[in-house]
């Protein structure tokens, strides 16, 4: 700990953009009686979100060069047995470089909504949601608990929600948000689960109490097995806390919500649904990582998962014809890859992609919305081209956000990227082959599906004008108002600045931050490996040679290869000859079928996973509460009795001489039986 | 022949059936049922005092009064009842007597 971080200086990090987020929420709608109008609305929320870029750049300089480290509680909210349920701040590398993607991405995403929802009549509560967003990430983030931890995940889950929802008059997106909240509370059940049994098994909530007990917890078994097979204490926890992570971060199979997502305004897609929310349980995993590292069953059980996101999404990348879908998918499957680093134990390289991943998707995010606004909200890409013309801006930072993602060398993407797959090829988990081909055929479908994107978009023929249901179709609630002759055109400033500013960090973080945040102190005290155990990360340090050097051996690596394939049939595809895509896709008939089903999964869950659960509900409906419990128990216990009085009744004739001889009847038996028989 | 005890038993006992047959025969008359009750009670008179004068203790007569004095009472009661039963009813049979069937 530092004297450099004070602790009210971190307060005011979230709290700066609560504040404007209530202002705006709160004064600007109709619910505090518009007493704000939308200048005040974003002024507001713009400057908490960078009052808070400001201070987390500040603190990210003190915890980088000075090594200020944070670790306090700072109130309690209450005590449970020996439990204590509190908010405090823990600030190391981790933290600090998390706040400063989060604010930063955010601050650009709040000027960029300045130009994307000027015509939206719901622009004050799009700023109140959007920096409530700001808030809950950065609780999340900052949290030295787990309670805490859970607070913002949730709160970052319902601003998800709201915003998915956002045009709340769409049933296709009240549906989409339905959807991600509830497939979210199927991996936060699993979290909770996961929390559970830390808090069960250690008795806290606080991460430093939690990973000073890591070690006794490390052999314990868990009290039950799991088909006759005995199973790690650790490992149980570990895997429900990867479900949590999974939900969150969209991966297989709980990953049906994020494409869906795509409903939703385009500014909230690059911040919430690329940037920063989905990685929530990329850092929950690095933050947890002196758990996780205790458990191989549950490390195995990551990268498979990870491999399987990152490959079998890209596909789905491919025949997606929506602009938004298309970059959805494509933020799949890097969360794949963020999940393969966290599997081989590489999680500085994880949460590195995760830096570098933010940049570049946020960049892409945005610029497809600034294509969305120049093409007067089509979103279909067959519909576009040669936009390089008209949007000149947008053209240029979606190339280079482009190279960063498919990993050309110097680019960013390429440092995390390639990292990523040079630890898993030095994992040592029974998984990591599986996991290391997947992501090498990932790079090759990465760069087809993002070159496929960039050519239909910016280059080729000018098809704007050849939509059949353009300035017909009627899901657009945000309608932008058609310029004259409809031609494409550029964006606003307020659009175009914050490409820019985030094209920046897209060619240079990796460079520049490749070196400190692997091999360096930055993240050392954040993280924990077991070097002997999982060798991926210390060998994978072996070979590097500062990231000059790195991006040279490139050359002699297949990943650069793929990625030249990738976009090179790309170029060919669909500049050069647009037949052979048409010709492939009859060839492999039943292939593009499962693809454009997306794996029957949306199908599967519809039909099998809600319709079972429907007809349980119903069966036990039916057949438990109605059958059983009505019909055996409640209803059977009066109609018993009702059985009986209906015999005894017969005995009460009313007639009194009937009576009277029940009497003496009574009478002689009773004195039969004290004279005879009771002597 | 002298008369003994026995005797005396006998009168009580032959009392005693013929108001129980009366009260479980009687369909009629709801003063009937009274009688056979008052007569039950002078069955029960006869063999205390029976039992008194063989015994030699004067108790046993002493009670014969306690229960000749409830026995008036209680017949008062019942032709009360009896008569407010016919006020309301216009009837003192006893078949028809039957409201308490289930």
């Amino acid at each position: 700990m530092s004297s450099t971080l004070s602790a009210s200086t971190l307060l005011a990090v979230p709290l700066a953009p609560l504040v404007g987020s209530a202002l705006a929420g709160i004064l600007g709608t109709a619910f505090g009686g518009n007493v704000i109008g939308r200048r005040a609305s974003h002024t507001f929320t713009i400057l908490g979100v960078l009052v808070a870029f400001i201070l987390s750049a500040m603190t990210l300089k003190s915890v980088a060069l000075d090594g200020a480290r944070f670790n306090e509680t700072l109130y309690e909210w209450m005590v449970v047995g020996g439990l204590k349920m509190e908010i405090g701040f823990m600030v190391d590398g981790l933290t600090a470089m998390m706040m400063c993607v989060v604010t930063f991405v955010s601050l650009m995403v709040h000027i960029y909504t300045i130009g994307y929802m000027e015509e939206d009549a719901g622009y004050n509560r799009f700023f109140a949601y959007i920096s409530l967003f700001t808030f809950s990430m950065l609780m999340l983030v900052m949290s030295n608990n787990l309670l805490q931890l859970f607070f913002g995940w949730e709160a970052v889950g319902l601003v998800s929600y709201l915003l998915i929802g956002f045009w709340f008059n769409k049933p296709t997106a009240i549906f989409a948000n339905m959807k991600a909240f509830l497939v979210n509370r199927v991996g936060d059940f699993g979290f909770i689960l996961g929390i559970g049994l830390i808090v069960a098994y250690t008795g806290t909530l606080n991460y430093t109490e939690i990973f000073a007990k890591a070690g006794e917890l490390g052999p314990m078994a868990f009290p039950w097995t799991f088909f006759g097979q005995d199973a790690l204490l650790v490992t149980v926890i570990c895997i429900c806390l990867f479900i949590g992570a999974m939900g969150k971060s969209a991966q297989f199979p709980l990953h049906v919500w994020l494409p869906d997502s795509m409903e939703g305004p385009t500014p909230i897609s690059a911040l919430i649904h690329a940037a920063t929310m989905v990685t929530a349980g990329i850092f929950m995993v690095a933050r947890m990582s002196p758990l996780f590292e205790l458990s191989d069953a549950a490390l195995n059980f990551i990268i498979v998962i990870g491999a399987i996101t990152a490959l079998f999404m890209g596909f789905l990348g491919i025949i997606q014809n929506d602009i938004k879908r298309v970059v959805a998918y494509s933020t799949l499957s890097q969360l794949g890859y963020m999940t393969v680093a966290l599997g081989a134990s590489a999680y500085s390289v994880a949460v590195f992609h995760l830096m570098t991943h933010a940049f570049f998707k946020a960049l892409l995010f945005l610029a497809a919305g600034s294509v969305i606004m120049g093409m007067h909200h089509n979103q279909d890409i067959r519909w576009m081209g040669g936009l390089r013309k008209y949007m000149p801006i947008t053209w240029i930072t979606s190339l280079l956000g482009t190279l960063a993602l498919i990993g050309t060398p110097l680019f960013s993407g390429f440092y995390s990227k390639d990292s990523i797959i040079e630890a898993v090829h030095f994992s040592n988990l029974p998984g990591s082959g599986f996991a290391y081909f997947a992501v090498l055929a990932g790079v090759f479908v990465t760069s087809f599906y993002s070159f496929r994107l960039y050519f239909l978009v910016f280059h080729g023929k000018e098809r704007y004008d050849q939509n059949p249901d353009a300035h017909h179709d009627d899901h657009h609630h945000d309608d932008h108002g058609h310029h004259g002759d409809g031609k494409p055109h550029e964006s606003p400033w307020v659009v175009t600045v914050p490409l820019l500013l985030l094209a920046i960090p897209s060619v240079v973080i990796g460079y520049l931050t490749i070196g400190p945040m692997l091999f360096g102190e930055f993240l050392q005290d954040a993280i924990t490996v077991n070097a002997a155990a999982h060798p991926a990360m210390s060998r994978f340090a072996e070979i590097f040679h500062g990231p000059l050097a790195m991006a040279l051996h490139a050359v002699s690596t297949p990943p650069l290869y793929l990625a030249l394939a990738g976009a090179v049939a790309a170029w060919y595809m669909y500049l050069i000859n647009p037949a052979v895509p048409a010709a492939i896709g009859r060839a492999l008939k039943p292939l593009i079928t499962v693809l454009e089903n997306k794996y029957y999964l949306d199908w599967f869950n519809e039909n099998v996973l809600a319709r079972g659960a429907r007809a349980l509900g119903v069966g036990l409906w039916k057949g438990g509460d109605q059958g059983l419990i009505e019909g055996g128990v409640v209803n059977a216990s009066w109609k018993v009795v009702g059985l009986f009085s209906a015999a005894v009744r017969r005995l009460q004739s009313g007639a009194l001489y009937h009576y009277a001889l029940m009497m003496i009847v009574g009478v002689f038996l009773f004195m039969t039986y004290f004279v005879w028989l009771a002597k | 022949m002298s008369l003994t005890l026995g005797h005396f038993l006998s009168v009580g006992a032959i009392l005693f059936a013929l108001s129980v047959v009366g009260i479980f025969l009687n369909r009629k008359n709801l003063i009937v049922l009274l009688m056979a009750i008052e007569l039950m009670l002078l069955a029960v008179n006869m063999n205390f005092v029976a039992f008194s004068h063989y015994l030699g203790d004067l108790h046993g007569q002493v009670f014969v009064f306690f229960i000749l004095t409830v026995a008036a009472a209680e017949s008062a009661i019942g032709l009360a009842i009896l008569v407010l039963l016919f006020r309301n009813r216009s009837s003192i049979s006893v078949e028809e007597l039957n409201t308490l069937k289930g």
